[in-house]
């Protein structure tokens, strides 16, 4: 049992390492790099309106301004110059499975999405490479007013202005380098809009895959729960391995409204070549409620801290959130919130896990502003390292304005201890099954939160092989 | 009773660490349905014969063997030993988040015998064996040891052996620890294995609280790595009332 004769193996990503051929008849692609002429073209291929184009372009110079981030993972080998930002099926986004093209489709079937949404879901949308491909919404969903389409589609209807009013308000450009990239390239993505009082009762979904080798993904996501609204919303993301450097740089952008709720669940599992730096944040009105379930289980490197900002009084946050580390990864993630209402809350809490030479770090902050008297934050984060030669590191930030807050934090760092796998060896369970049972027991209060069909999948994900001479 | 022994161990000599033996040449030899007791003061090896026999690979066997059921298991995994009929009722049972007592009993029932579980059958005799051991029905649905007091592990120890029905178990220092029912409710469990399953037990102790209503066929005392004396069942007795002084 000592750690040189059993070595956990790695997470089975065969399922999602199958690759369609890109040929140049049905796929057109946007010469790699990042000049001001590519961002044009991307915004001459999404037509644009005028704004928007000004938008990109002006976010392009921030782009070419702003320092990469010094402080976490290394992306150096994260070169622009290689990255396409642009790649899109020659076919259009359509209404009904039957007509998207025959290879995407049978991408998406052996991913079981269209499975998914007959089974249990309210819409879905799914992303090949930079365009939507498909969307879909129930008809007693739609009834309801939810509205929920493709952004592009949205920017031409009458919810443009609406659009104009919150997009990349919540997460400027001047956020970071990655958000200015997102903004000069951005493409694809969801809209949802929920009427006021409106409960969607089933979730929503949104499927990403991002196909294409040295491609990048920029999705933008906006969702606004309007006031007393409910809504659930569902993300999943997956790529084949390649062997260039892939870049995912998303943006999330959640408007909460006063007494509403809104539940953001992902699930990533991303190829190991991809760059995952990926921007989400929430702002919640008063009495609202924003719960983030989220797995982090691919990437060769994430940064990943989705942010809630406690805007109304009363407003609530949870952070539910895993992330897997294997061989060759170091995912950098964690959450972040503000407090800026009176009474209100927030509980984060964190399981990471790696093995293999991966690196989990958990990183967080919690700032409770002047304004947020009696304030209440919890923070807990555990780690479990399955080998001697992987690392966990935990750094919480905190800071508190407030001198009536009640703020908690407790951090875990643990090894898979030789003891209790004798302990469940002694009851007949074999050892790999004794140490997937303590992994999968370590990772419960996550895949509980989960919805069934994602619980399986991070189950499947969390599925341990042993390799070893026992 | 058999003639034929369910355990032999033969000149079985353990170390940690390739470092002095901490066991010396034990002998020992168990028949199906014998009661062995293993005494002996603080530090003598006691646990180490306990979690050598059940294979801890924390510790090796430098010399001797070890024969189960006419197989030689002094180097297979503990997995493997469960599987053959074996079990050891933990000193320090581990806590194990994220999975309940109920469902890891079930678990273990079904990788021993690799047969599917009967939920209903199992949930009844669940139900009986927690109540024999006045254990609340609510363990059953707590995450395994997590939160447990030193009793509740005890019993939840020796619940597991009742659902498992071992040909063999060893019971180290099981009334360690606790108050003196929760001794006798433990033992009451202990004497339900002995008689109704006919199970043969090695009861590794320091008191003799837990022995009062359990019949005993061999003592052993282990000083210092060695059995140094084998009796009967009055051997307890003596020991109770003297110690170990003669022994040392």
């Amino acid at each position: 049992m000592s750690d040189n004769k059993q070595v956990v193996a790695d997470i089975d990503h065969s399922m999602y390492d199958f690759k369609d051929v890109e040929n140049e008849r049905d796929f057109y692609r946007l010469q790699e790099g990042l000049t001001e002429e590519t961002v044009l073209k991307v915004s001459e291929e999404k037509n644009d309106p005028e704004w928007m184009r000004d938008f990109r372009l002006k976010c392009l110079k921030l782009y070419n301004d702003i320092k990469i981030p010094d402080w976490g993972p290394s992306i150096e080998g994260l070169d622009m110059d290689k990255i396409s930002s642009y790649v899109r099926h020659k076919s259009d986004m359509k209404g009904s499975w039957e007509e998207v093209p025959e290879d995407i489709k049978n991408t998406f079937e052996r991913l079981g999405i269209p499975q998914a949404e007959r089974e249990s879901l309210a819409g879905v949308g799914a992303q090949y490479d930079s365009e939507l491909v498909y969307h879909n919404v129930k008809d007693e969903v739609a009834a309801q007013g939810v509205i929920y389409t493709d952004l592009e589609s949205a920017l031409r209807s009458e919810y443009a202005d609406m659009i104009k009013e919150h997009f990349m308000k919540l997460v400027p450009p001047t956020d970071h380098k990655f958000a200015a990239l997102h903004g000069a390239v951005w493409s694809g993505g969801s809209f949802v809009y929920v009427p006021k009082g409106v409960k969607v009762e089933i979730p929503l979904q949104s499927y990403f895959r991002l196909n294409a080798a040295g491609a990048g993904q920029f999705e933008h996501t906006l969702i606004i729960v309007d006031e007393g609204a409910d809504l659930h919303f569902i993300e999943g993301c997956s790529a084949p391995k390649y062997n260039v450097a892939n870049l995912h740089a998303g943006c999330v952008e959640l408007f909460v409204g006063k007494n509403a709720r809104l539940r953001y669940s992902t699930i990533e599992n991303w190829s190991k070549n991809m760059y995952n730096l990926n921007t989400k944040r929430a702002i919640v009105e008063e009495n609202g409620r924003m719960e983030w379930v989220s797995g982090s289980f691919g990437s060769h490197t994430s940064y990943l801290y989705p942010m809630t900002i406690l805007k109304g009084d009363n407003s609530q946050m949870e952070f539910t959130g895993i992330t897997f580390a294997g061989k060759g990864q170091n995912l950098d993630t964690g959450a972040k919130v503000v407090h800026q209402g009176k009474h209100t809350s927030s509980v984060i809490s964190t399981k990471s896990i790696s093995k293999d030479g991966g690196i989990g770090t958990y990183r967080s902050s919690v700032v409770i502003q002047k304004s947020a008297k009696k304030a209440k934050a919890s923070v807990s984060c555990d780690s479990l390292m399955l080998d001697s030669i992987s690392r966990a590191d935990t750094i919480p930030g905190m800071d508190i304005r407030t001198n009536d807050a009640d703020v908690g934090h407790e951090a875990k760092i643990g090894r898979i201890s030789d003891e209790a796998v004798f302990y469940l060896m002694s009851r007949g369970i074999s050892e790999e099954d004794a140490k997937a049972m303590i992994v999968s027991g370590f990772a419960n209060p996550v895949s509980k939160e989960l919805p069934l069909e994602y619980a399986v999948e991070m189950n499947n994900l969390i599925k341990l092989e042993m390799s070893g001479n026992m | 009773m058999s003639d034929q022994s369910l355990l032999t161990v033969k000149d079985l000599s353990v170390s940690i660490d390739n470092e002095l033996p901490i066991l010396n040449k034990i002998n020992l030899d168990i028949k199906p349905g014998e009661t062995h007791v293993l005494m002996g003061p603080n530090g003598a090896g006691k646990s180490t014969l306990g979690f050598t026999l059940m294979g801890n690979p924390h510790y090796q066997v430098t010399e001797g063997n070890i024969m189960f059921d006419g197989e030689d298991i002094t180097h297979i995994s503990a997995d493997k030993r469960a599987k053959a009929g074996m079990f050891l009722s933990f000193q320090n049972p581990y806590e194990v988040p994220g999975i309940s007592l109920s469902s890891f009993i079930r678990n273990a029932y079904h990788a021993q015998t690799g047969a599917p579980v009967k939920l209903m059958a199992f949930q009844k005799s669940l139900k009986a064996a927690m109540e024999l051991l006045s254990m609340d029905e609510s363990y059953a649905d707590r995450d395994l040891n997590v939160g447990f007091s030193g009793g509740e592990k005890k019993k939840a120890e020796i619940l597991q052996l009742l659902m498992l029905n071992p040909k063999f178990a060893i019971l180290d220092e099981t009334d360690s620890g606790l108050d003196v029912d929760a001794v006798r409710t433990v033992s009451k469990g202990i004497e339900e294995y002995q008689k109704k399953k006919d199970g043969a037990l090695l009861i590794i102790t320091h008191s003799t609280k837990i022995l009062e209503s359990l019949h005993v066929d061999y003592t052993h005392v282990l000083v210092k790595g060695s059995i140094v004396h084998t009796g009967d069942g009055t051997l307890v007795d003596e020991i109770n009332e003297h110690g170990f002084e003669r022994f040392v």
